[in-house]
């Protein structure tokens, strides 16, 4: 496999597409939303349970390409238990990474697992899949009813 | 799985020669030979037309119908003897009905703001069928939202065609047109739109038919189709983006009322009254596309060379050669099966994504097409998110399609 390639699918990355982590639906959840990107049909519900602006559960389902599961898979294991405005300024640290706008490694390390994610920036329209699960997440957060678009 | 398309006796087309005549196709992607597998995308150009753009700006640029001078009238001969080749084309009845427009969806836009909107009330109908293009969707829907009226679409089954006694079921004296796709672009079906054309004018109601897909890969005689209206685009049709063709018929046109106001569609010009020019100007307002109309009179001559009979013989071998090959990888499966078929073969597998797939391909050099193709209502009836795409054209071969299988089989190894 190519360099780029494998960069982009590695071993965490497939492993995630094939036993996503939280693949549920929340019954009692509090904050949902569903996500849509037109341009490949990638389709995401994601369902929180938050209290007092604690996430304490968080989950998703859908169809999607291997980027987009296993960034919605990532996502949830990794906000977890999280303070909901620290997943926000996750989100945008993330959204950094898989654009290319990082300088500074040493923030990388804050992402953790995320990092893996970082291939995407070599691939302009793959950004979208990585960012589907978070956009939806952040929408669902803010209770918005309405069908989230990538576009 | 076959065109309608007799096979001559031997096969006159030279595919290594006519690829010499595409210079992207020498190209290199990620260090590959690019394999250019997304044809019904888009087609490439050969470099007659890429000739004939630069011959156009170099030595011809000027405005047409408006001068007295030497560039403007060879200008005008050169856009003019272009709309004739279109007409030659698909044997319109006459070059006034050969309208240039900015594509298929220009074409249709045109139809349904202007056929559309004089003849559409509450209550009255357009018919589609299932498996139409967004472009033949939308325009239609605007129309019918705007007048009250309603879209009735004719349901597709399993292998992607017309259910027939359905369309006869929606036909109605409240249908006011029937719009359907010749071929489909996802599925490569290729409608019996003969059949369909006879069943509507049993009825009185005229039929545009989106041959986007069409005119590349069958010969086409909009007079023995006995079709109204006739899209396509020429930048699938080897020629340049941003320039189609719509045919209707003469004593249509004349009823219909202009698209677009401005220069070149008026005969006289008062601050009381304007009366409308004459065919085909009548729907081209403004300066129009005069390179890319011209270098689509190229393309055809190109095609013609070639001859469509030939191309379409050739398509259906690497068609019937690529099914065969794709069907024996693990899990593929193809969506659209229907009896006639154009190049086009759309696949999915349950684990693995086609925009992976898409992504991993690109890697080898393979460009296709992955997603939803633009026919949502499409991926809906298939219960499938999107579909990954292979359409071929006549610079394609068979050992292009040997290293897609290899390429697809390593995708499988690293998601299986």
């Amino acid at each position: 496999m190519n360099d780029e390639l494998r960069e982009l699918y590695q071993q965490v990355i497939l492993d995630h597409n094939k036993s996503p982590r939280n693949f549920r639906i929340i019954e009692h959840a509090n904050h949902s939303a569903e996500g849509f990107n037109p341009l490949c049909g990638d389709h995401i519900d994601v369902y929180l349970d938050v209290k007092d602006g604690i996430i304490n559960d968080i989950s998703f389902q859908g169809k999607g390409c291997a980027i987009s599961k296993a960034s919605a898979s990532l996502m949830s294991s990794i906000v977890k238990g999280k303070k909901v405005k620290e997943a926000e300024v996750l989100f945008e640290k993330f959204h950094d990474l898989i654009t290319g706008k990082y300088e500074d490694n040493s923030d990388v390390v804050e992402l953790g697992k995320l990092a893996v994610l970082g291939g995407v920036r070599d691939f302009p329209a793959r950004v979208k899949c990585a960012s589907l699960a978070w956009h939806t997440m952040i929408n669902a957060l803010k209770e918005e009813k309405n069908i989230v678009s990538t576009e | 799985m076959s065109l309608k398309v007799q096979t001559p006796e031997k096969l006159k087309l030279d595919v290594q020669k006519i690829r010499k005549d595409f210079p992207i196709l020498s190209q290199k992607v990620h260090g590959k030979d690019l394999i250019y597998l997304d044809n019904a995308a888009t087609t490439q150009k050969p470099q007659a037309v890429i000739d004939e753009l630069n011959k156009y700006y170099n030595s011809l640029n000027s405005n047409v119908h408006r001068g007295v001078h030497s560039l403007s009238e060879q200008a005008t001969n050169a856009y003019e003897g272009s709309r004739i080749k279109v007409k030659n084309f698909i044997n319109a009845g006459s070059e006034k009905e050969i309208i240039f427009t900015t594509g298929t969806t220009g074409a249709i836009n045109l139809v349904a703001q202007t056929y559309g909107r004089m003849n559409l009330k509450e209550g009255d109908e357009v018919i589609i069928s299932g498996m139409e293009h967004h472009s033949n969707i939308v325009p239609w829907q605007m129309i019918c939202e705007e007048k009250k009226s309603k879209l009735k679409v004719i349901p597709i089954d399993d292998n992607g065609e017309i259910i027939f006694e359905e369309f006869e079921k929606l036909l109605s004296d409240k249908t006011k047109i029937v719009s359907v796709v010749y071929v489909s672009n996802s599925l490569g079906t290729i409608n019996p739109v003969k059949k369909i054309i006879e069943k509507a004018h049993s009825f009185g109601i005229p039929v545009l038919m989106d041959g986007a897909q069409a005119v590349q890969h069958i010969p086409v005689d909009v007079q023995e189709l006995g079709c109204d209206f006739f899209a396509f685009s020429g930048h699938k049709t080897f020629g340049p983006t941003g320039i189609g063709i719509l045919y209707g018929k003469k004593n249509l046109l004349e009823s219909m009322p202009p698209y677009q106001g401005g220069g070149d569609m008026i005969a006289k010009v008062t601050f009381e009254k304007t009366t409308y020019n004459e065919l085909p100007y009548k729907f081209e307002a403004g300066t129009p596309n005069i390179a890319d109309a011209i270098g689509l009179g190229k393309a055809i001559d190109y095609i013609n060379e070639i001859g469509i009979k030939n191309i379409a013989a050739y398509e259906n071998e690497l068609l019937e050669y690529a099914t065969n090959e794709l069907s024996k990888i693990n899990g593929l499966k193809i969506i659209g099966t229907a009896k006639e078929k154009s190049s086009v073969i759309s696949f999915v597998f349950d684990d693995v994504h086609p925009h992976d797939i898409g992504t991993f391909l690109d890697f080898d050099g393979i460009a296709i097409r992955t997603g939803h193709h633009c026919t949502q209502p499409v991926m809906d009836r298939f219960n499938i998110p999107a579909t990954s795409r292979a359409s071929f054209s006549f610079y394609n071969t068979k050992e292009e399609i040997d290293i897609l299988v290899i390429s697809l089989n390593k995708v499988l190894e690293v998601f299986g």
